[in-house]
């Protein structure tokens, strides 16, 4: 069985169509790859799978149950953690606190075993050393970290990544990868939006492309990337 | 010395301040028991409005209404059933919880400063309501019968214990359930905030959007908050009126005294700190003090004095005084677990 199927979601803002009948299935404990131009929906599809957006017409099911009305809170509970494309930390808490909340309310850990919990996925991300810190002082890369530690503390089945490793040097990349591998490992489904390329095709095993709403080519990544289809529409070359 | 010293030092000094209050009606005089009486209450209900605004974010001018739900339910259990007033405070407490519901179903979904019209309007229709009440006196209230503070549970003991009239033994009751009101109110909010509901709470200010992303539901926290306040400030507003003995419905839902004065205590002391309203009443206790012969004067100064706070001190004086001095008294923040024994690998 499917752990997260979306069933001819679509969504408008106005006249734009930003989700065109989306439909595909991940597996549990797969990794998926959504690649497209700007503006192609991506952002907005993540947003109809955590519920932040309620779509217009279609279905999302997860875990075998029918969330499309269930609120973000209630998704997170089932096991759908999601990081932001521009890291939204709580500035006033501290980097192990931003945890904390995931932990006690997305995660259902309690008391001293979640600040454990807290603490092996800090050790994970890198973050130890800054556990205390006020996570409003934070750089870019720990920013993103935290963005990643924050979603893994919710405990997800399904761990939402959205362009994660956008803006970071080719090292900072590096670690990051290794970190996301090592979840993917444990069996933890991942939804993977990025423009780096290589690091996404270091970690997936299907790859979906998005244009203008509509869910163009869905596949092996080197099946996906050799389309000229793709190439004309996401790299911009001429075939 | 250290910020950690400062702080236990700081801690030792509450609760000396707290045993020398306790002394009040023994050594002090019965003037000084009925002042400190009525700042300890506006103390509870600053306490409880920080806990919805400075907290929740649920910015509230119709706080009134629950301390007037209260009082009109302690009159109605002494009058109308015959009960102690003691115990017809925990009515009122009661009272104000329940009518926190429908108010909370209508204003919660309005935000901002639609919120706080709705609360106020929510405080006038149950004003209006009461004073068709006509066993409690309609419009022009009520009065408890003669000599019902007098035989109150405890009053009788309190007389031979400290060797003074009914009316002196009654106000030292009084006072001391407003004494244990205000630092069980403080101590529970204190805990309240350090759980994870306070956390959560603290999510939901800096971003709501994310909170949900990680599992806080928003509303169910607020209503939470929402309640539990309406509870306390229902209890204060039954306390209050056993002391004043006499009930109508301006003087039990009057803004100004039980909300506008509230939040310009909390304002000034420190909005969303929770020493915060402690600092805020003596503040204001003191300009009562020293500007009452002034009349309207002591409004205006009191309307300057909180603008200029909110223009330059955001976070009241206790907030600058924890910027310049690094003590604080209540911390609410959770320490990492840094000090376990295994390897920390942290780069």
């Amino acid at each position: 069985m499917s752990l997260l199927t979306l069933d001819h979601v679509s969504k408008s803002f106005g006249a734009l169509k930003v989700t065109d009948a989306v439909s595909f299935e991940v597996a549990p404990g797969e990794a998926l790859g959504i690649i497209g131009p700007n503006g192609a929906g991506k952002s907005t599809l993540f947003n109809l799978i955590t519920g932040n957006i309620a779509p217009d017409e279609g279905r999302v099911l997860f875990d075998g149950v029918d969330v499309t009305r269930k609120p973000p809170m209630s998704r997170v509970a089932a096991g759908i953690g999601r990081s932001f494309q521009i890291p939204q930390p709580f500035t006033h808490l501290s980097v192990f606190e931003n945890l904390l909340v995931a932990a006690n309310f997305g995660g259902g850990h309690h008391g001293h075993h979640a600040g454990e919990f807290c603490m092996d996925i800090l050790d994970r991300t890198g973050l130890a050393g800054v556990a205390d810190a006020t996570s409003g002082g934070l750089s870019l890369l720990q920013r993103k970290r935290l963005e990643l530690a924050r979603a893994m503390a919710t405990s997800p089945k399904l761990i939402l990544l959205d362009e994660i490793a956008g803006g970071l040097t080719e090292a900072e990349c590096g670690a990051l990868i290794d970190t996301i591998k090592s979840i993917h490992a444990e069996g933890t489904a991942i939804i993977w939006i990025e423009h780096v390329l290589h690091a996404l095709t270091s970690v997936v095993e299907r790859l979906m492309v998005l244009n203008f709403g509509k869910m163009l080519m869905i596949g092996e990544p080197d099946e996906v990337m050799a389309s000229p289809e793709v190439k004309e529409i996401y790299l911009g070359i001429e075939v | 010395m250290t910020n950690s010293s400062k702080s236990t030092l700081s801690r030792v000094i509450a609760v000396l301040a707290v045993l020398v209050l306790a002394l009040v009606p023994v050594i002090g005089s019965r003037a000084m028991v009925q002042d400190l009486f009525m700042v300890l209450t506006l103390l509870v209900l600053a306490l409880n409005w920080n806990m919805l605004a400075g907290f929740a974010g649920l910015v509230s001018v119709g706080q009134q209404a629950f301390v007037g739900i209260g009082a009109y339910a302690m009159f109605g259990g002494v009058i109308l059933w015959g009960w102690d007033p003691l115990p017809a405070i925990l009515l009122g407490g009661v009272a104000a919880m329940l009518l926190s519901l429908p108010i909370a179903f209508f204003t919660f979904r309005l935000n901002g400063a639609y919120f706080a019209i709705g609360t106020w309007v929510s405080a006038e229709i149950v004003r209006l309501s009461m004073a068709q009440w006509k066993a409690l006196g309609g419009g022009t209230g009520t009065s408890l019968p003669k000599g019902t503070t007098k035989e109150m549970i405890g009053v009788a003991q309190i007389k031979e214990l400290l060797g003074v009239s009914s009316s002196a033994a009654s106000d030292a009751l009084t006072y001391w359930l407003a004494l244990t009101l205000a630092v069980v109110t403080l101590l529970v909010g204190y805990l309240f905030l350090r759980s994870r509901m306070g956390l959560g709470l603290q999510a939901i200010r800096d971003n709501v959007e994310a909170a949900r992303s990680v599992g806080v539901d928003p509303l169910r926290l607020k209503a939470l908050v929402f309640v539990l306040t309406a509870f306390g400030t229902g209890l204060c507003g039954a306390l209050l009126f056993i002391q004043i003995t006499r009930v109508s419905p301006d003087a039990a839902f009057s803004v100004v005294d039980w909300t506008a004065f509230v939040i310009f205590i909390t304002v000034i002391g420190g909005i969303g700190t929770l020493p915060g309203p402690v600092v805020g009443v003596l503040v204001f206790y003191i300009l009562q003090r020293v500007l009452a012969d002034y009349g309207t004067v002591y409004l205006i100064v009191l309307g300057l004095i909180g603008i200029v706070i909110m223009l330059f001190a955001r976070k009241g004086l206790w907030g600058m005084f924890t910027e310049k001095t690094g003590i604080e008294l209540l911390p609410l923040r959770h320490r990492s677990l840094q000090h376990r024994p295994s390897q920390r690998s942290g780069n």
